[in-house]
This record gives structure tokens, sequence and C-alpha cells, in this order.
């Protein structure tokens, strides 16, 4: 056992110490940041104000103008299409709108002039402001109140509930999803990565030949385990410096640029060209989508403790089956070019899972498929990661699956260390399925 | 002398391969063994049974009288003949790791790695990266290895490979002194002419069979067939009743080289006087020709295989 302590120990340190380990653990805490805060960024420093003129020759934007939206703000000028085309070359605004005389039923003719394209949104913008212009003039006609009119649409969320047992819960099927993947997809961008580093290690100790003055001092199965040991840890290190740092990261990003802070800016800005009161609307808008974001997390009522327990357990399980794998084929082959052969069947579950989970696992959660898929210990550490955010997972099913899987990776570990005691002192050969399965019954 | 380790007819079957049919040793304590056969002849297979790497499908193994079994890793030292280190690991940093693999405390280990790395005058390497040592340095690096946590059985598969010529009379120096310490040292090559001169005892092993074995002055003496080398001026005459000759080469200047042969109850005396007598030749020289262990080890293998061809790269399984 020590031995095995002291090969876990050689492998984290030299990884941990490795170049490559430091810039990814602090690589992926900024890009996760990043994948968050860039376009907030984005939105913040594009918005240069636009400003619309509008020639109204038809009279649609007689008693007021559009209001001001994502940093679009609208003016008016002569309703003289030729004279605002010679003030639009000499000026600076940055769009012309031309509003033609109009049939109110039948509109057209509108025109919009740019020095340079327009631009997707602006256009959007643009266009949008002309039709609810027309769809009022059409209300007014139709002598319905504009307000009647929003008072009218709905805005429905949906609380849904999972009747259990246990009573009522209520769950929020979004963050439920949300859940699920970032939890599925770690444990399979996890698995892939030291699945395949175990793989490495075996074939370069291999190839190095250190491995015959090692396995003269322990047991091969010592060497392997120690080495799959050794590996989860650094990966262990890697999640947990993932975690802090992208928290730590977030928290002083969130304090420059809050949703809050750019609503301001924004308002801020805003007023100086049109009216005040509106942009004042979108902040309390959008204060509303963060208030409900959060509502609904906590409405969502997830056992927090179950699913971050349950994600250590099927992390770990997952590593330690797939590990074993990718131990025993990086044993068994003399080159990276021969691993392809045996990565395919070993790999395929897991992609497999992957793939599948978005059409049936968080669609049905509670399904067949998704039962059986939970139970196999080639696709459960995530397919039942999956499940559990949804809820409705029973007791015995978990306990079951987790069963197997320890069962599982047990089997896996026995297979490898048979696989491997051969295929390491195996050199220059390219071995074949048939080949693989003489070795387990081979004596010591 | 006690055998330090015994091995008693020891087989391994491998797929569709034997690689040892009924092997049988023993080591003396405080020599250096001599394990020697041509590639694929079973060595490596042997030695990998006694380092514990793998195990035999029969017969057994003692290790002072005892069953060979996991506390004796830490007596044992094996130099592999493909040698490896870990590229990126520091020259300290892999001989400690090794050491304590081996069973030692960090403490203990620390010494004696110091201890080695002055002996080797190598104390400067401690800090680099393997990758970044010379390939005769690595060679010391993992003789260094083998040897320091003190084993007192040591198994040297080909161990003067890949060393330059002042290395590899280092190396040897290094053997002999460990001998001096009372270390038994097992020594495997299949180039067996190097090794004649530093072992006590050999075993040859052909076919996955052991063809001979002894103290290496026994084999040798039974392996003598009362021929002597002959150099000198003039010309040997050919037919003698007391003795043979099995080849005569003419060299400059009227010079000859001969092999002579003599024929039971002739002593060797008896032909120096033909020779300075009625041969009427001048000697310039003349000795016993020894047979090597090379010689020794074809005649015995054509003996038992009568269509023997030497082996030149058969791989082992």
């Amino acid at each position: 056992m020590s031995k095995i302590w002291l090969i876990a120990q050689r492998e984290y340190l030299t990884r941990v110490r490795k170049k490559s380990f430091i810039i990814m653990s602090l690589i992926g805490p900024l890009l996760t940041v990043a994948l968050f805060a860039v376009p907030v960024l984005i939105a913040k420093m594009s918005d240069s104000g636009k400003v619309v003129a509008i020639a109204d020759a038809g009279g649609l934007f007689a008693d007021r103008l559009p209001e001001p939206k994502d940093d679009i703000s609208f003016t008016r000028v002569s309703a003289d299409l030729t004279t605002a085309k010679e003030e639009f070359k000499k000026g600076k605004h940055d769009a012309l709108l031309y509003i033609p005389k109009l049939d109110i039923s039948n509109p057209s003719g509108f025109q919009v002039f740019s020095r340079k394209g327009l631009g997707m949104s602006l256009e959007n913008d643009i266009n949008r402001a002309v039709n609810k212009a027309v769809e009022n003039q059409r209300l007014r006609q139709a002598g319905i109140d504009r307000n009647v009119l929003d008072n009218m649409k709905a805005d429905v969320d949906l609380q849904t509930v999972s009747l259990s047992d246990d009573g009522e819960k209520s769950s929020s099927t979004g963050i439920s999803t949300a859940i699920a993947y970032v939890c599925g997809f770690l444990i399979y961008i996890f698995i892939f990565i030291y699945g395949v580093q175990i793989m490495r290690g075996v074939m370069e100790e291999k190839t190095n030949r250190i491995v015959e003055v090692v396995i003269s001092s322990v047991k091969p199965f010592q060497l392997m385990m120690g080495k799959v040991l050794g590996i989860a840890g650094v990966g262990f290190t890697q999640l947990a410096l993932w975690v802090v740092l992208s928290m730590g990261i977030s928290s002083v990003m969130a304090g420059s640029i809050s949703p809050d802070k750019i609503a301001e800016d924004r308002a801020a800005r805003t007023t100086a060209v049109v009216r005040p009161t509106t942009s004042q609307d979108d902040a309390a808008k959008k204060e509303n989508v963060a208030t409900k974001f959060t509502q609904a997390l906590k409405s969502a009522d997830l056992n927090v403790p179950l699913i971050v327990g349950c994600f250590l357990f099927y992390f770990l399980g997952g590593y330690l089956f797939y590990g074993a794998l990718f131990g025993a084929i990086g044993s068994a082959v003399d080159s990276e070019t021969d691993t392809q052969q045996f990565m395919m069947p070993v790999t395929m579950p897991l992609v497999l899972t992957f793939v599948v989970s978005q059409a049936i696992l968080t669609t049905n959660p509670n399904g067949q498929v998704a039962f059986w898929m939970s139970m196999v210990p080639f696709t459960s550490p995530i397919a039942m990661m999956m499940r559990l955010p949804f809820g409705g997972v029973p007791a015995w099913q978990l306990g079951l699956s987790m069963v197997l899987l320890i069962a599982g990776f047990v089997g896996a570990i026995w297979f490898a260390g048979r696989i491997y005691r051969v295929g390491i002192l195996m050199y220059g050969k390219k071995v074949t399925y048939g080949e693989l399965s003489k070795w387990l019954f081979y004596k010591g | 002398m006690k055998p330090i380790l015994q091995a008693i007819d020891v087989r391994k079957q491998y797929a569709n391969h034997t690689a040892l049919d009924g092997v049988s040793i023993d080591i003396p304590e405080g020599s250096i063994f001599g394990l020697l056969g041509p590639n694929g002849a079973g060595k490596t297979s042997l030695i990998r049974i006694i380092t514990q790497i793998t195990g035999a499908d029969a017969g057994e193994i003692r290790f002072r009288g005892e069953k060979l079994n996991p506390s004796h890793i830490g007596q044992i030292g094996y130099l592999p003949e493909e040698r490896g280190l870990y590229k990126k690991m520091k020259v300290g940093e892999q001989l400690m790791y090794l050491a304590q693999l081996k069973g030692l405390s960090k403490a203990d280990a620390h010494g004696k790695i110091r201890y080695w790395l002055d002996r080797f005058d190598i104390k400067s390497w401690a800090d680099k990266n393997v990758e970044d040592l010379s390939k005769g340095m690595q060679q010391k690096v993992q003789f260094v290895a083998t040897v320091v946590h003190d084993p007192t059985l040591l198994i040297l598969d080909e161990p003067f490979s890949g060393f330059d010529p002042i290395n590899a009379n280092l190396l040897k120096d290094e053997i002999l002194a460990l001998r001096e310490k009372g270390v038994s040292i097992i020594f495997s090559t299949h180039r067996m002419e190097s090794v004649e001169e530093m072992c006590d005892y050999i075993a040859l092993i052909n076919r996955s069979r052991k063809v001979l074995d002894g103290k290496v002055s026994d084999v040798k003496n039974a392996y003598r067939n009362q021929t002597y080398e002959i150099e000198g001026k003039g010309h040997l005459l050919v037919a003698h009743p007391d003795f043979g000759v099995l080849d005569q080469k003419k060299r400059e200047n009227d010079h000859f080289y001969a092999q002579v042969q003599l024929h039971a109850g002739t002593s060797p005396n008896d032909l120096l006087r033909y020779l300075i007598g009625a041969g009427n030749v001048e000697v310039h020289g003349f000795r016993e020709k020894v047979p090597s262990i090379n010689d020794i080890f074809i005649q015995r293998v054509r003996e038992t295989h009568p269509d023997y061809v030497p082996e030149t790269d058969s791989v082992p399984a």
C-alpha cells in the first residue's frame, strides 16, 4: 500500500509541477468567465449611441418619436427628402429614415439611407420602430388604446412541480437542464483528459523501458493503481482550482461590470439624447430578469448536497472505471498510432451517452432508456448525473447505480491489471483482440 | 560456498514458445556468476523470474534457502538490458524514488544517493533532468539506481552495452569492488568473451535449457584438449607418432604458426624437446591453447544439437 502511495505521489507531483498543468488551471477559469463576461463587455463597448434621423413626410411619428432603444435614438429632420438627404450627407447622423406619405392600411415606400452598411441590429430596430408606429396608427383607427392591448398580452411563467412521495417540490426545468449539462460535461471532459493521461503515462513508461526497473520493485498492479490514483489527484486538484479561480475571477469581474451598473451607464448616456423616463423602465425590466433567475434557482429546490455528493462520486467512479481501461490500452500498444483500434470501443459509450443525453436524458429523465443508461457502468457516470438534477430518481435506483459502478470499476481494474502486467513487457508486437483475451488467463 | 540463490527445475511456457525447460542453477554467494547464452536462449526469462517480474510455471527459486517472496525485493538489484529512466525527472529525485520503491526510508536513501553520486563524481547532475544527460551519463545514473539500496544480489543484464571503453572499465572496477564487499553478482550476456575474465562461475543456456555450468576454471579444465600453440622459425614436419598438427600457417621470413595436439602419453616438454632437437625449428612462442568459453559453448551445443547454427537475432518473448 505504501508503494502505491509512493507511486501516486510521484505521478501527482510531476504532473502538477508541469507548466501545462499550471497554464490549464489558469486558462480554464478565464475561459469560463470570459464565456459569460465577453458578451456583457461587448454590449457595453459597441453601442456608441447611434442616431437615426427621420424625415417624416407621412406624419407617422407626428405626435411622438420612437423610444430610444439599445442606444439607438431618433431625431427629427426636415420632412422634405431632398433637403434631408443634403443635410444627412453633411451631418453626423448614422442613418436617415424616410417616411413617405402613406396609406395606413397598405404602407409602403419606406427608405433608409446610410453611409456605410446599416448593420443587422440597427436595421431591425428601425424596422421594429416603423412597424410599431404603423400598428399604433391602425389601433387608433380601430379605436383601441395601446395600453389596453399591452395589458391584454400574456407573459406567463410556468412553475413546474414534481409530485413525489416526499410531497410537492417545485422544480425548474431550465435550471435542472443547465446543471445536468454542466455536471455531465465536466465528467465527460475529465474522463477524457485524464483517462488519456493515464494511457500516455503507461505508454511513456513502457517505451522508456523504465517499467522493467519499477516492476522489479513493485507489482504491476501497484504501479497501475498508483498511477490511476495519482492522476485522479491531479484531476481533483484541477477541478478544485477551476471552481475556486472561476468564482474568484467572476466575483472580481462582477464588481466592475455588473448588469446594474451597465444599465445605469446606459441610462446616463441616453437621457442626454432624449427622454429619461424610458431608460429607467429598461433597468427595471433587467432587474426583474435577474431576480427571476435567482428566484428560479431557489424555487427549483435542488437537493444541492445530494447533487454535489453524487457528482463527486460519479466523477471519481467514472474516472476510475475508464482510467483503468485507458491504462490497459496504454500497456498493450507500442505507440500512439496503435491506440486507435482499442480506443474506439472504450470511448464509444462515453461519447454516445453525451450525444444521446440531449435527445433522451434531459427530455425524459425518468424514461426507460435513461434508466438503463444510468445503471450500466459504461454510461452511468454521465447518465445518472444528467438525471439527478431533475429529481424523481428513486433511492433504490441511485443506490443500485452506485453499487454497479463500484462493481464496474473493481472489475475494470482487475481486467486492466491482467492485461497490463503482460502488456508492459511486450514489445514490438501488434496486439490483436484475440491475444488480449489470452493475456487475461496467463498465470502470474 | 553456500548458494545465495538456487533455481530448481524452473519452467516457463509462453503461448507458443517454451522459454525455460527445467533449468536448475546455484549462484554461490560472493561470486560473479555468468549467465551466458545466445539471444533468445531464455536468460531474460530466468532473470525476470528471479526479479519477481513474472512467475515460473513450475519449479522453485530459493533465496538463501527461503522460497523467493516479495520480502527479498529490497535485497536484489536489477539492471535490465533495455535501460530506462523517467526522462523529465531530475536525477536526484529519480534515484530517491527508485530507492524508496525498494523499501528504503527517505533519510537512508538520501545518504546512499550522496555516497554513490560522490563515488562516480556526478554530484553536479543531481538537479539535472535525465533527458539533458548524454547516453553514457544516463548509463551511470542507471547503474547507481541499481545499486543504491545496497543489494546483496545484483543482476546485470548486458551491463557493458552502451558504455564507452573508459566508462566500461570504470564499471568493471566497480563490479569487482562490489564482489570484494561480498555482493553476489549475476552477469547475463550473449557476448561470452567479454565476461570470461570476470566470472567465477558460469552457466550456459541454449534453447531454454542449461547445457553446462560450473566453476570457470573447472569448465575450462574439462575442455582442455592437449593442444598447444607454437610460433617459430623454420618448418614443422606434419607427421609424427606423438602428436598431430591441427593447423599450420606460414608467415613472413620463414616464420610459422601452428596448433599441435598431443597424443596420449606425450607431455608438452616432449614436444618442446622434439622441436628444439629433431624438429629443427627456432621456437619463439609456446603456450597451451585453453578453449574460450565461446569455443566450449559451440562445442557443447554441437554435441547436443548437431544441426546447430548460431542464432543471431531472435526476439525474446
